[in-house]
């Protein structure tokens, strides 16, 4: 069911916190400058500033949390914006700002303290490469853009962030550029997001075509309140959706990007070449968190219009789009043998179940089961790193084996994660957050959206259980099968891992239906504490349904895996019993070569287009310009080479001879002057003569 | 014919074989010759047109040549000394080879 | 005119031409000799005595002898002459001469309608002469003298044996 709207009071003045919470971006996005100038020896000096610049955006994140929750704790709802004006065209002006409210509160919170989890465990990991201190640069800008996109109250500004988002991702996916696979993995992620993000800027542009603003709240006036949402609503777009509606799913598809949700997942499993930090950090944790935050920062524009007890178009879409990937991702993770890719299809599916929460819950279940996979997908994560380093760079869960006696502390966080992914009853936040995503889906089989999500959702569930089963009994249980020894990881990789457990495992507490405060803070109500709800009678058919699931899909796991250890030439179980099926599995759908017969293909006969076009039409033009230039060229040269040089030649030849000529009457001799001069007094003579007869 | 047409014109007749001889002749001394008689000739004009001119008694034709005869004895002397040097130094009075200012 | 006349006349001419064309250098400087007399005789028909006599004296008397005596000292390398007397471009010269003589021919021949015929001669004496050397034209006498001075030296300086240096 759909939550109505709450309206919030916004405050006249905003707080000191308020108008500070730049600084919270700003600092890890100068820390990345500083280091981009450090040299690569400065590996300490590098790695301190980018913690410490993360330290103090998690301070500030707290400060700024506590404030929002003081407030809520005193009935005073919190919304605060600083809004200013970035340029001016006549008219029109182009605004960003920022916003502190209970949702970017919590996000905030989330990154920094996530996010500076794994800048430690990266110190560990990272410690035998050599580019060190460009890694830590990339980390911080990302954390910085991040950072920016969950703070942002201008849809452009957030939209700026996004994209530095996506480059940063790419930098940190083809760290390893000299591997062709990552530089072409980087480009993959890069590209597909940019899919996503154009119809993400085309719905930018048409909110602000429509509501002249690109601001979400700005004191009555911004894209999400009532004023602006009544009047797209009342603009009929095509195919029977309003302008609410198209902006929403234009804006959704750049979430699909961002998230990997199907048809744009292709990216995410192949990011898996960055280093385990990275596909900790921002393909767990953050980027491809961002567009669930997206969608909950416009969701008032996706559920604009709703009738009580209904549903929108934009909504539907999400919830459908969230579910099947849900399915079919988690159906691909069964098949995988790299236990980074495992964990990768396993967020994909994670991610839709997020999708689907929003869809069918509203902001609150989606962002809960976003926070808590955030800690438990990232502590997976650090831990399959540990488990790599301890493997001696081993990603092949066909190689490893046994190691929870070689690496009992690694074990068991990890066994803490995969209990919370798999959503075990009542301990693990995973199992809070998922089966709030579930009794929305029950919940909203009233409302037109019909049982299909549903029964989508409990079945991945199932396929979760089985294949974490899977991967934990192949890594953790039975002989070791690598070569070498492996060993424990080192405290500064193992104890973030222990603190991640410790929040996979509590902060399920703040999202029972007990005490639903989670959803209390995000939507500005009092939440009280009251085991009543336990004693609800479809809470229990819920809880019996999930449990069921996770049972069934846990025991079909280990007995088909357990301790047995195959070799790695040997077929998986699965593969043995059906083998068409493990085909289809193990090929991903087949997407990869879809696309690349279709999309690439037709991209490439496009290239060679404009390659032709280039070399022989415009290149050919230039040729053309240059020949003539040449022959002009030329051409001056002949002028200047028989006629310049030659006519000077020529004349001072003929000068020469005629000296030569005149230099001949100079003979020396007496006589021939006299002669010359009887010659002239004759002339002379004569003329005068004539000239007197006359 | 006019007296002193006939005087003009054997004047001009000495006149002009002098210079055919200055001209030809290849000996330096010739030309000196040659000269001379030039000279001579032109003395020869004056007095003619002294004398059957107007006012003969201011004796200008007269003293003009005169003083011609001086200028004349003059010049020759100077003039045979430097042929004589040129001959002690070019060893010939041939004028066709003495070309030292050739070119 | 005068039967006298054309015969000096023609002993003159005849004079001229042969101190031009003779070989032998000797008998051109008294060929010359001849034509001065002639001359002489002219000056003295013209009733121009002072002038006749001051022409013997000084031409006859004087360049003559000093063009025999410059014919003499320049003898040693006078042997018979390759290539004849003449200069091998000797048509041009002659070619102005005789440019020359029509042109002044023809002055004289154009004008001689014009020309006086008989005047009565003047009567012309020494002492006429010499007032009007001391007279009127005492410069030019002067400057004369200073002329036949710097000649004399002047020649004397220019034929003279270099006691040092090149022979």
């Amino acid at each position: 069911m759909i939550q109505e709207t709450v309206s919030f009071t916004p405050l006249s003045s905003a707080s000191t916190i308020a108008q500070i919470l730049w600084l919270i971006p700003a600092v890890p996005i100068v820390a990345s400058g500083a280091i981009a100038l450090m040299k690569q020896p400065l590996r300490k000096p590098a790695a301190t500033v980018a913690i410490g610049s993360l330290g103090v955006s998690l301070v500030l994140s707290l400060f700024a949390f506590a404030h929002v929750l003081s407030g809520w704790a005193q009935g005073e709802a919190v919304r605060e914006t600083v809004n200013f004006t970035w340029v001016q065209v006549g008219a029109a002006h182009v605004d960003l700002g920022w916003v502190l409210d209970p949702l970017a509160a919590v996000m905030m919170v989330m990154v920094s303290l996530v996010g500076l989890l794994i800048f430690i465990y990266s110190i560990g990991y990272m410690e035998h490469d050599e580019n060190f201190t460009r890694f830590f640069c990339f980390l911080a800008l990302f954390a910085g853009a991040m950072l920016g996109v969950v703070i942002s109250n201008s849809i452009l500004l957030l939209f700026m962030c996004w994209e530095i988002v996506g480059l940063t991702s790419y930098l940190l996916i083809g760290f390893w550029y000299q591997k062709p696979s990552a530089a072409a993995a980087a480009k993959k992620a890069f590209l597909t997001t940019r899919v996503g993000d154009v119809f993400f800027l085309l719905g930018i542009v048409w909110l602000f075509a429509q509501t002249g603003t690109l601001l979400f709240y700005n004191g009555g006036t911004g894209a999400l309140e009532p004023l602006a949402l009544g009047g797209m609503l009342a603009t009929h777009a095509a195919w029977g959706l309003t302008a609410a509606g198209a902006i929403g799913l234009l804006i959704f598809a750049g979430a699909v990007g961002k998230s990997g949700q199907l048809p744009l997942h292709v990216w995410l499993p192949d990011a898996m070449e960055g280093p385990t930090p990275v596909s900790a950090l921002i393909h767990a944790a953050t980027m491809v968190a961002a567009g669930v935050y997206l969608v909950a920062r416009v969701y008032p524009l996706m559920q604009a219009g709703v009738v009580p007890g209904g549903t929108t178009t934009a909504l539907t879409a999400v919830t459908w789009v969230g579910a099947i990937t849900a399915v079919f991702a988690a159906l691909i993770a069964i098949a995988q043998n790299d236990i980074k890719r495992i964990l990768a299809y396993s967020t994909v599916s994670q991610l839709g179940y997020m999708m689907a929460g929003l869809g069918l819950g509203g902001v609150a279940v989606g962002m809960f089961h976003l926070i808590t996979h955030a800690f438990f997908k990232s502590l997976l994560f650090m831990g399959a790193g540990s488990v790599i380093h301890g493997s001696h760079e081993e990603q092949d869960v066909r190689r490893m084996g046994g190691l929870r006696r070689a690496m009992p502390l690694t074990f068991l966080t990890y066994a803490a994660g995969m209990l919370a992914l798999c959503g075990f009853p009542i301990f693990f936040s995973g199992f809070w957050s998922k089966d709030g995503i579930l009794a929305a889906a029950k919940h909203a089989e009233a409302s037109g959206i019909g049982a299909g999500p549903f029964a989508l959702l409990v079945f991945g569930a199932l396929l979760t259980a089985f294949y974490m089963t899977r991967q934990v009994s192949y890594v953790f249980f039975g002989t070791w099968r690598g070569h070498g020894h492996p060993h424990e990881s080192s405290r500064v990789m193992t104890m973030p891992l222990a603190i991640l457990a410790f929040f996979a495992i509590a902060l399920g507490a703040i999202g029972t239906p007990a005490w639903e405060w989670f959803k209390g803070f995000l939507e500005n109500r009092v939440a009280p504490f009251s085991l009543a709800a336990f004693g609800a009678p479809e809470f229990f058919s819920l809880l019996g349904t999930s449990s069921l699931v996770v049972f069934i899909g846990l025991g079909l796991g280990w007995w088909m895996y357990g301790n047995k250890s195959p070799q790695p030439e040997e077929p998986d179980a699965l593969e043995k019993a059906l083998p068409p099926v493990w085909a289809v599995l193990r090929d991903k759908f087949y997407f990869d070569e879809i696309y690349g017969a279709t999309v690439i293909a037709f991209y490439y006969g496009w290239a060679r287009v404009a390659d032709w076009l280039d070399r022989y039409v415009w290149g050919g033009a230039v040729a053309a310009v240059a020949l003539l230039f040449r022959g002009w060229a030329q051409l001056n040269r002949l002028l200047d080479q028989y006629g310049v040089n030659g006519g000077f030649d020529k004349s001072c030849e003929e000068l020469a001879s005629g000296g030569g000529l005149l230099a001949r009457m100079q003979t020396g001799r007496v006589q021939t002057y006299l002669r010359l001069l009887a010659l002239a007094v004759v002339v002379l003579a004569a003329i005068l003569i004539w000239s007197s007869r006359g | 014919m006019n007296p002193l047409a006939g005087y003009l014109l054997v004047a001009a007749l000495l006149f002009a074989i002098g210079l055919a001889g200055a001209l030809t002749r290849r000996n330096a001394i010739l030309v000196l010759i040659g000269i001379e008689l030039m000279l001579n000739a032109a003395n020869l004009n004056l007095i003619a047109f002294w004398r059957y001119g107007p006012h003969p008694e201011f004796l200008t034709g007269m003293m003009f040549a005169i003083f011609s005869i001086g200028v004349a004895a003059a010049e020759a002397a100077v003039g045979l000394g430097l042929i004589i040097q040129i001959h002690r130094l070019a060893q010939t009075t041939d004028l066709d080879k003495i070309n030292r200012m050739k070119g | 005119m005068s039967f006298a006349f054309w015969v000096v006349a023609a002993l003159t001419v005849a004079g001229g031409l042969a101190a031009v064309l003779l070989k032998n250098l000797v008998h051109c400087a008294l060929a010359l000799t001849i034509a001065f007399a002639g001359l002489a005789l002219l000056f003295l028909q013209l009733d121009a005595q002072f002038a006749g006599f001051a022409q013997i004296l000084v031409y006859i008397g004087a360049v003559a002898i000093l063009i025999v005596f410059a014919v003499l000292l320049t003898r040693s390398s006078e042997t018979p002459a390759q290539g004849g007397i003449f200069s091998h471009t000797w048509l041009a010269g002659l070619v102005v001469a005789a440019g020359l003589f029509a042109v002044l021919a023809w002055a004289v021949i154009e004008s001689a309608g014009g020309l006086p015929h008989e005047s009565s001669a003047p009567a012309v004496t020494v002492m006429q002469i010499g007032n009007a050397l001391m007279g009127r034209y005492v410069l030019p006498l002067e400057i004369l003298a200073l002329l036949l001075t710097a000649a004399l030296i002047g020649a004397a300086i220019v034929a003279m044996h270099e006691k040092e240096g090149t022979k």
